[in-house]
């Protein structure tokens, strides 16, 4: 099981309260589609992925990009208990979806720089360690039902 | 992954508007590195790795002025940075995975600081282009 210290738990749902998984959530998912964009792969179906403008203003973009924060949402309420939390989200994306754990990383890391643009300087090397030990966590425990 | 004209525009762009700050984003970047990547340390037992430390700021001046240079020479990063190249395969043999590490850092730290400048076009670009100096600075490890 992962540790996290008090001020690890501070870093991260400190900063989670001043952001908008909305926002954030469409803007990290629609990066992640631009800067990587062999990872449309699994959006087929989410329309016009035509150009950058495309995608950010595409509204499955949007959606899905807000559900994934809010789920990030659930992860910090649940440090503790990640693998029973991601379970269920973790047999969808390996069994069904048979998406690439790697996927996990690269949006891991896309929302890291989404989190610094917000925040400035408040996004200081301590909190990048905390919010970047939560990503590889989540994404770990995303991976669980990997081949 | 090649970078195509938009990409070294968008690159040169990012150094254009950094200017003179390169040597502190520099400097930023690696206490970032060593404090998101820990392992990244075990490249400088011999580096005093505090809070302010002279010899990391030095450091960072130094990877800065290499990252300049390549974005000067956009058309032949190969060619710029070849000694470099040759320092990183015959003496330093950084672990090939830690350049996306200060690649991630770096784009952090412009990302914190410029974060209009940080479109998605211009983040595309600019880790295309970080990626590529990755690439030449292990091109000759074996």
């Amino acid at each position: 099981m992962v540790h996290w210290s008090a001020e690890e738990k501070q870093l991260i749902a400190g900063l989670w309260g001043r952001l908008s998984a909305e926002q954030c959530g469409a803007e990290a998912l629609a990066r992640l589609l631009i800067v990587y964009p062999w990872t449309q792969r699994f959006f087929d179906n989410f329309g016009n992925l035509s150009s950058p403008t495309a995608i950010v203003g595409n509204p499955k973009v949007r959606a899905h990009g807000r559900k994934v924060l809010t789920s990030f949402g659930e992860a910090i309420k649940n440090l503790d208990n990640l693998k029973g939390t991601f379970s269920k989200l973790s047999e969808l994306h390996c069994d069904k979806l048979h998406v690439d754990p790697e996927n996990f990383r690269l949006l891991g890391d896309i929302l890291v720089t989404v989190l610094a643009s917000h925040l400035g300087r408040d996004f200081s090397p301590a909190c990048q360690f905390a919010w970047h030990k939560l990503v590889g966590v989540v994404a770990h425990a995303l991976a669980l039902n990997t081949p | 992954m090649v970078l195509n004209p938009n990409d070294k525009s968008n690159v040169k762009a990012v150094f254009g508007k950094i200017g003179g700050q390169a040597e502190e984003y520099g400097a930023e970047t690696l206490e970032r590195m060593f404090a998101a990547y820990p392992q990244t340390k075990t490249y400088f037992p011999h580096f005093d790795l505090g809070k302010g430390s002279a010899q990391v700021k030095g450091h960072g001046k130094k990877v800065a002025a290499a990252l300049v240079e390549a974005a000067n020479n956009i058309d032949d990063i190969a060619g710029a940075l070849s000694k470099l190249s040759d320092l990183h395969a015959q003496k330093l043999r950084v672990d090939p995975v830690n350049f996306k590490l200060l690649g991630q850092c770096f784009l952090v730290v412009v990302a914190s600081h410029n974060p209009s400048l940080l479109t998605p076009e211009v983040h595309a670009s600019l880790d295309k282009f970080l990626c590529a100096v990755g690439t030449v600075l292990t091109a000759k490890y074996r």
